[in-house]
């Protein structure tokens, strides 16, 4: 990595700048940052309590394992539906690389052009789009698997296990859609008046905003879907 | 602010000044970015085939390997598209601090309420 001092070039550590600051870095670049850490420290006590409830409920329907209703003799299998997780995980992760495009097309927007390929990935509104809506097919594939949860027996009340996960996933869930929203004021600035260099910084807090929610479904995925 | 440089298909890095900021910094290229997709790509594939293997499941190796795993896919994320790897150590102690503290605790906790004495 080449790393330039900060004094080498004079833009926002300049006297000058209206915008100057004392780091020589964009203040909602740190502001964003710091409020990642932030939600580190939210979704590990999430997870935490998730991890903690584990394997405590007293009764079904339990992720993992098959239960029998004594009062109804009624079988309820595993609940957690791994194939359709798996899908949206990927469907997450694709929303990520769509995202980190988006990004490059707005850096990159003052770059001639030439082939159609260039067009493509040089287009800020296809890849905004696109995350956009990538990432509402995570949160369908999340409304699919709460429903048919509920419709399986398990609530938010129905166990400690449903507390834990719909509280978890459902955390996540929330900062999904936040994200999406975000992600459409984007685009809608984008056709409204384009994106370009100048606007950097404010695609790149959405960006960083984006990929957060994408490394915590990360962990969810390894620690509530996949370890038994 | 300073204009960027232009990418370079057959190149990985591109040097980029952010915002005028006075740091100048290397970037990822779009081909990059798709290596990075791949990568992800397989080791979830991985981690969802050993999941319907029934007797690794029951193995030892299962869990660390699963931890393994998705600590690479969550520090591919971090370093290549959240560009942490190129950023200023600034943003880097924003994110690890807090991180390594969540950590401490999750850790902390599991033991504290016994999910991880029966292991040691």
């Amino acid at each position: 990595m080449t790393s330039v001092p900060i004094g080498a070039a004079p833009a926002i550590g300049d006297a000058h700048d209206p915008h100057a600051t004392s780091t020589g870095l964009d203040n909602k670049k740190i502001a964003i940052w710091a409020f990642i850490g932030s939600e580190c420290m939210l979704f590990a006590s999430l997870i935490s309590t998730y991890l903690i409830y584990k394997g405590r409920s007293k009764v079904g329907p339990f992720p993992h394992e098959v239960w029998t209703d004594p009062m109804t003799g009624q079988h309820m299998k595993a609940i957690l539906n791994i194939p359709v997780t798996s899908a949206s995980t990927f469907v997450l992760l694709m929303s990520s690389l769509a995202m980190v495009l988006a990004l490059a097309a707005v850096q990159h927007k003052n770059v001639p052009k030439r082939t159609t390929s260039e067009r493509i990935l040089g287009s800020s509104q296809l890849w905004l789009l696109m995350t956009a809506a990538l990432g509402m097919t995570f949160l369908g594939f999340q409304a699919y698997e709460f429903t048919s949860f509920v419709h399986e027996g398990l609530s938010i009340r129905t166990n400690l296990f449903g507390s834990s996960f719909f509280t978890l996933t459902g955390f996540h869930g929330a900062h999904v859609t936040a994200g999406v929203i975000w992600l459409l004021t984007l685009f809608a600035i984008d056709r409204k008046r384009g994106l370009g260099p100048r606007d950097e910084v404010n695609v790149d807090i959405a960006a960083l905003y984006w990929h957060f929610v994408d490394v915590v479904w990360i962990a969810i995925f390894t620690l509530v879907y996949l370890i038994q | 602010m300073a204009d960027h440089a232009p990418t370079h298909a057959a190149s990985t890095e591109v040097a980029v000044d952010h915002h005028g900021a006075g740091v100048m910094h290397e970037h990822p290229t779009w081909s990059t970015y798709w290596k990075v997709a791949v990568i992800l790509t397989a080791i979830t594939a991985i981690e969802v085939w050993v999941y319907y293997i029934p007797n690794f499941v029951h193995s030892r190796a299962f869990v660390p390997l699963l931890l393994f795993m998705s600590a690479v896919k969550f520090a591919i994320v971090v370093l290549f598209y959240m560009h942490l790897k190129y950023d200023h150590r600034l943003f880097r102690a924003l994110f690890t601090g807090p991180l390594i503290v969540a950590m401490v605790t999750i850790t902390a906790l599991l033991f504290l309420f016994g999910k991880l004495a029966a292991r040691v």
